[in-house]
């Protein structure tokens, strides 16, 4: 199966983590990447331009009913839930926190599978809490790859630890070797 | 489910799931005349999943079951589909705006009628109700607070939330330039906070579905925030054309912070008044195919 795009989840030390990611990532990929990363509601922190010093792919917020673009690593606005829609656009909500946060990973994931199905990789990264697993069961139920970093490898163990013990991985590795991977499974 | 057992049909649960949330929707049409063709897809199953699971029907299907066969179930459904709540003075700077740019225009007006669509739990109508109060210009005014679900109406006709919400409410009441003390507004009891009813005086709240019912008065401002990003293009263009009916020449729209009007055929009939906030006003000059 053809990978179409990659989600992305992540919290406590997700910055540093996606900065070895996203470094790590080969310009010619022409997936759309997602990314969803704990912040609060009114951090007004430029997250995207911070992750884009270290990314070979241009990095920017997503917007309301964009679409997904190809080789471009698009991240989940602070204070709003981001969702995929089936036509490959980007929807907002505002619905209540999900594991205390908004946005929120499992949100992401779910409506990406539903969008893109057995094309979709599902990443989760670093965290303190269980947001990711639940998404990460439902990428995999429904045909995609499941990707986790390797709680030992991670700043917080417990969101990689959640991913694994409900939805198991495709592969569970330590974040140095996620970059390659993924090059890996969509350049092939 | 098993998680670990992989799906062996042969169209996929992906695939299944798009049917069965389908065919909730056409129940809800035909069984209660409640269209959801129009909302943003994504969402919308969201939610419906939500609602199969706490109301325990297993699958879409057991909902859509359910909601054929228990009539008494449909405020329940409602307000599981409709707009979530909110926070009083949510994005402090929007109403530090309305304060300050235009409830001052707005004062020209012997009479002031404000239409808020979707009012969920009612927190942005107490918060206009303050600043029209502050600025002395409530004994003129008008709410008409609208929402799909009855059960939301209700909700927001008492006023009454959770008291751990005061100190958060409070700090962005004084970041809307807020000078007395949001304390003022409210009692507390026991852990609840209560608005004060005096706040709900020129307040009137009633069931509005921005699918299916028409204009139902001339308003000076429109609120209706975060609401549009549930709907989809042709949805969100039918709403802004209701707005537009709605509102007087030079009236005021605000929308929610991260809504787009940029796919919506109407968006023309607004001008930006401050667009970072979202705030539009009706086109002095009529665009092409509006209403007179």
């Amino acid at each position: 199966m053809t990978v179409t795009a990659i989600v992305v989840g992540c919290s406590a030390g997700g910055v540093t983590a996606l900065q070895t990611l996203l470094g790590g990532l080969d310009p010619r990929l022409a997936q759309a990447l997602v990314v969803c990363c704990h912040r609060s509601a009114d951090d007004s922190a430029n997250l995207a331009g911070v992750l884009a010093r270290s990314s070979r792919l241009p990095v920017v917020e997503a917007a309301e009913r964009e679409p997904a673009r190809g080789g471009v690593v698009h991240l989940a606005p602070p204070g709003y839930h981001l969702l995929m829609e089936s036509d490959n656009r980007f929807a907002l909500s505002v619905d209540p926190h999900v594991s205390h946060a908004r946005p929120s990973i499992d949100v992401l994931f779910c409506s990406a599978a539903q969008a893109w199905r057995a094309g979709l990789v599902g990443v989760v990264l670093t965290g303190a809490n269980t947001d990711g697993a639940e998404g990460l069961r439902l990428i995999r139920r429904y045909g995609g790859i499941a990707i986790v970093q390797s709680p030992a490898s991670a700043q917080a163990p417990a969101m990689p630890q959640a991913a694994l013990d409900l939805a198991g991985a495709d592969h569970c590795v330590p974040l140095e070797a996620i970059p390659a991977l993924l090059n890996r499974l969509c350049l092939a | 489910m098993d998680p670990e057992s992989p799906s062996h049909d042969d169209i996929g649960e992906a695939a299944l799931t798009d049917i069965e949330l389908e065919l909730f929707v056409r129940a809800m049409q035909r069984r209660h005349g409640y269209d959801f063709s129009q909302y943003a897809p994504a969402s919308l199953l969201r939610r419906v999943r939500q609602l199969a699971n706490s109301l325990e029907c297993g699958t879409i299907s057991g909902l859509t079951s359910r909601t054929l066969h228990q009539p008494e179930l449909l405020p329940r459904v409602l307000e599981g589909l409709s707009v979530p709540v909110s926070d009083m003075f949510r994005d402090p700077r929007v109403f530090r705006a309305l304060r300050e740019q235009v409830l001052p225009i707005l004062a020209s007006y012997p009479r002031i009628d404000i239409w808020q669509a979707g009012c969920a739990h009612g927190e942005e109508v107490y918060s206009l109700a303050i600043l029209l109060e502050e600025a002395g210009l409530y004994e003129r005014s008008h709410i008409f607070a609208t929402d799909l679900s009855t059960r939301a109406l209700q909700h927001a006709q008492e006023g009454i939330y959770p008291a751990r919400e005061a100190q958060q409410w409070s700090r962005n009441y004084i970041a809307t330039g807020g000078t007395r003390s949001f304390a003022d507004y409210y009692s507390v009891r026991y852990n609840l906070l209560k608005i004060d009813k005096r706040l709900r005086r020129n307040v009137t709240f009633a069931q509005h579905n921005l699918v299916s019912d028409k204009v139902f008065c001339e308003a000076h401002l429109v609120l209706c925030r975060n609401v549009l990003i549930y709907f989809s293009n042709p949805l969100q263009s039918h709403a802004l054309a209701l707005f537009r009916d709605s509102l007087v020449r030079g009236g005021f729209l605000c929308l929610g912070l991260r809504e787009s009007t940029d796919f919506a055929t109407t968006a023309a009939d607004f001008d930006p008044f401050d667009e970072p906030q979202r705030i539009y006003r009706r086109s002095i000059h009529p665009a092409a195919g509006s209403k007179a």
